[in-house]
């Protein structure tokens, strides 16, 4: 045995060297995941104020009991269930629309394409600074427009209680739509050609052909982009905070929004911790059903 | 039902020049096969009736009426297809049921079920019928294939080697099957096939295609016993049949390859033809050299027993002529054999143009 010498790394075993390798990724993963799971999931059972000098103190579910029962938080999830509601139909539709007409070739597809695509590339914080801009009662453009063209008076976009929950969905459509429509240019693409063929010489009608042969094809990667979309309208909050503040009132204070404001305006550590977790629970509650019915789905 | 007319039609691919100039006739109630081998041409012909595809030049009539720019689903075609599409999120049933479904026939779903039963009873398909194309062989698939053309009332039928995918004896039984639905139908068939047997058996009329050009169209015999140019008589028929250089030297025909020679008086074709070039090539199919009579002779040099008869090669000088003999012939290989050409049956090529003379 030339040349092998007996240094420590030649002592430790393959397996070792593997786990070696992967500690550091571990130990991060520990304390900025693991851990803070763990601790939030103990505070959400204690009465705690972050910003105070007090130990948590154990009290068992009051803090889950306590949400429950008061109204303003039902309000809050009501709120959420609207945003979600509008913002992932409005983007479904239009986003399939959209790929629909992308789903064909013609001149300056690639480009058409790229531009739709090109909302996602931004950040969601500076996008809703230029919308909170261009909505803004006075001298934003959008009511410049309006009032310039079609003579209508000034409207409150984010500061009203009937548009400003529909204000942030408008950017959250303009943001996301994209993502349906790549997902669903996907879809539409793994469709082989020769069963159009077919179906041309069958005598079928568009619709025909659309319902028989491209919906059973791209219904499974809509359903996961709704998905997707469902479980991140969950966790939606840059938009609201840039755009409304979870104003005027409570009007657009979703859940995550509130969850944020719980713990960081009011310091109810607790009672946020608690809250959040119960926010996890709804959204893996929706994807199982989702994925279930995915399964399904590509059963049959 | 319906004739078909393809006039002069002339497609290309790019640099590809899949079809260049074919004239095609269908007639009502014909059984027309379109025979040839692989890239001749052949689906890109069907598509083109079918309207999936145009042409570049040349014209396409169904029943009279210029079909150019007329869109598939208007034109009333059945096709299937050479790689048997169906649609994969249906059952076998609904498959079937598809071509009925559609808005422009409007028809009873009791009156498509009965049609599908008698479909799937003729193709023996009436167990598949709840189950979804993935779950089925490639021959069951192919037999929907069929089916769905079947349960329409086309114009005509376009079928792009329909039979390519089934076993040996399944294949045979189609064969008489659609024969029969097609006699019954007295429906217009256009079908494909790169098989000649399929063709022969098949064919009212077949068309030899090659390289996108019609080499040949005629009944099948026609085709068999009187090629018109030397890549029909070699593409139609098994074992190939016997090509050999000849020459025309006064009063006898040499064939040097074979070290012999005939008299021109021994041969039918040289007393009804005149002006034959100097030089031709000969040809005779296998069925037509006897062995075991005449004054010729050869060395066996391969036998080959297809059961019901036997292929037997025999070598004279540099030619190894391709025998069919009948399955109680006994010949060993190395054996002398006498061999007799049945005269009446040569048939001759000229060399240059490759074309059959007389
Ligand atoms: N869509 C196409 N694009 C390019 N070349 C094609 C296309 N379709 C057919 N071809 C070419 O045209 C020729 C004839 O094809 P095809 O009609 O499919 O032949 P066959 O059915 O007789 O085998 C081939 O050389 C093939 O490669
Ligand atoms: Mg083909």
């Amino acid at each position: 045995m030339v040349g092998i010498r007996n240094t420590w790394a030649n002592r430790v075993s393959e397996r070792g060297m593997l786990y070696l390798f992967l500690l550091p990724t571990f130990v991060l993963l520990l304390f900025l995941v693991i851990f803070p799971l763990i601790w939030s999931l103990y505070l959400s059972f204690c009465q705690y104020s972050a910003n105070a000098a007090n130990p948590p103190i154990f009290v068992g579910i009051r803090n889950f009991s306590f949400i429950f029962q008061q109204k303003e938080i039902w309000d809050r999830f009501a709120v959420t269930g609207k945003f979600v509601a509008m913002a992932v139909v409005v983007e479904f539709f239009l986003g399939f629309f959209i790929a629909m007409l992308l789903n064909r070739e013609f001149y300056g597809k690639g480009v058409l394409t790229t531009l739709f695509i090109l909302p996602m590339m931004f950040s969601p914080a500076v996008i809703g600074k230029f919308f909170r801009f261009m909505m803004d009662t006075n001298w934003g453009i959008i009511n410049y427009i309006l009032g310039k063209l079609f003579g209508i008076p000034k409207i409150a976009w984010t500061t009203s209680y009937e548009y400003a929950l529909p204000s942030i969905v408008v950017a959250d459509v303009w943001i996301w739509t994209p993502f349906i429509v790549l997902l669903s240019l996907a879809g539409l693409s793994s469709v082989p050609k020769y069963l159009y063929e077919a179906a041309d010489v069958d005598r079928a009608s568009g619709w025909f052909k659309f319902r028989y042969i491209t919906l059973p094809y791209v219904a499974p990667i809509l359903l996961l982009a709704v998905l997707f979309r469902t479980m991140d309208a969950f966790r939606f909050f840059d938009l609201v905070y840039v755009i409304t503040e979870g104003g005027p009132g409570y009007s657009t204070q979703i859940i995550p929004f509130y969850i944020y404001k719980l713990a960081f305006s009011y310091w109810h550590t607790g009672q946020s911790c608690a809250l959040a977790y119960v926010l996890l629970i709804i959204i893996i509650a929706l994807s199982n059903i989702y994925i279930t019915y995915l399964n399904r789905l590509r059963r049959t | 039902m319906a004739e078909i007319v393809l006039e002069n039609v002339v497609k290309n691919f790019g640099k590809v020049r899949a079809l260049r100039g074919v004239t095609v006739e269908v007639k009502d109630g014909e059984f027309l096969v379109l025979l040839g081998p692989t890239g001749a041409g052949k689906t890109t012909t069907l598509r083109i009736v079918s309207g999936l595809e145009e042409p570049d030049e040349g014209k396409v009539y169904i029943d009279g009426q210029l079909m150019n720019g007329v869109a598939p689903r208007d034109r009333n075609c059945a096709f299937v297809f050479q790689n048997y599409i169906l649609y994969p999120h249906m059952t076998v049933y609904d498959n079937l049921a598809f071509p009925l479904r559609s808005k422009l026939w409007r028809v009873e779903e009791d009156e498509i079920r009965r049609r599908i039963e008698r479909v799937a009873r003729v193709l023996k398909i009436e167990h598949l019928l709840r189950r979804k194309p993935d779950k089925l062989s490639g021959g069951e698939q192919q037999r929907v294939a069929l089916g769905r053309a079947m349960v329409r009332n086309p114009r005509v039928f376009l079928m792009d080697e329909p039979l390519s995918n089934l076993d040996a004896k399944l294949r045979e039984e189609m064969r008489v099957e659609l024969k029969s639905l097609q006699k019954n139908l007295q429906a217009t068939f256009f079908f494909v096939t790169h098989d000649h047997v399929e063709a022969m058996t098949l064919g009212d009329r077949v068309v030899v295609l090659n390289q996108g050009s019609v080499m040949q169209v005629g009944a099948p015999e026609v085709v068999y016993s009187r090629p018109a140019n030397l890549f029909v008589a070699r593409f139609v028929g098994t074992p190939e049949i016997n090509l050999i250089p000849a020459e025309v030297m006064g009063e006898t025909l040499r064939c040097k390859t074979m070290g012999t020679t005939w008299k021109l008086s021994e041969i039918p074709f040289f007393q009804e033809v005149r002006n034959i070039p100097s030089r031709v090539f000969m040809g005779i199919r296998p069925e037509d050299i006897l062995l075991g009579q005449g004054d010729k002779f050869g060395e066996v040099y391969l036998v080959e027993d297809l059961g019901v008869d036997k292929v037997i090669r025999v070598k004279t000088d540099h030619t190894i002529l391709r025998v069919r003999a009948s399955q109680e012939a006994q010949f060993a290989v190395g054996e002398r054999v006498p061999y007799l050409f049945r005269t009446e049956k040569l048939i001759f090529f000229d060399p240059v143009t490759e074309k059959l003379l007389g």
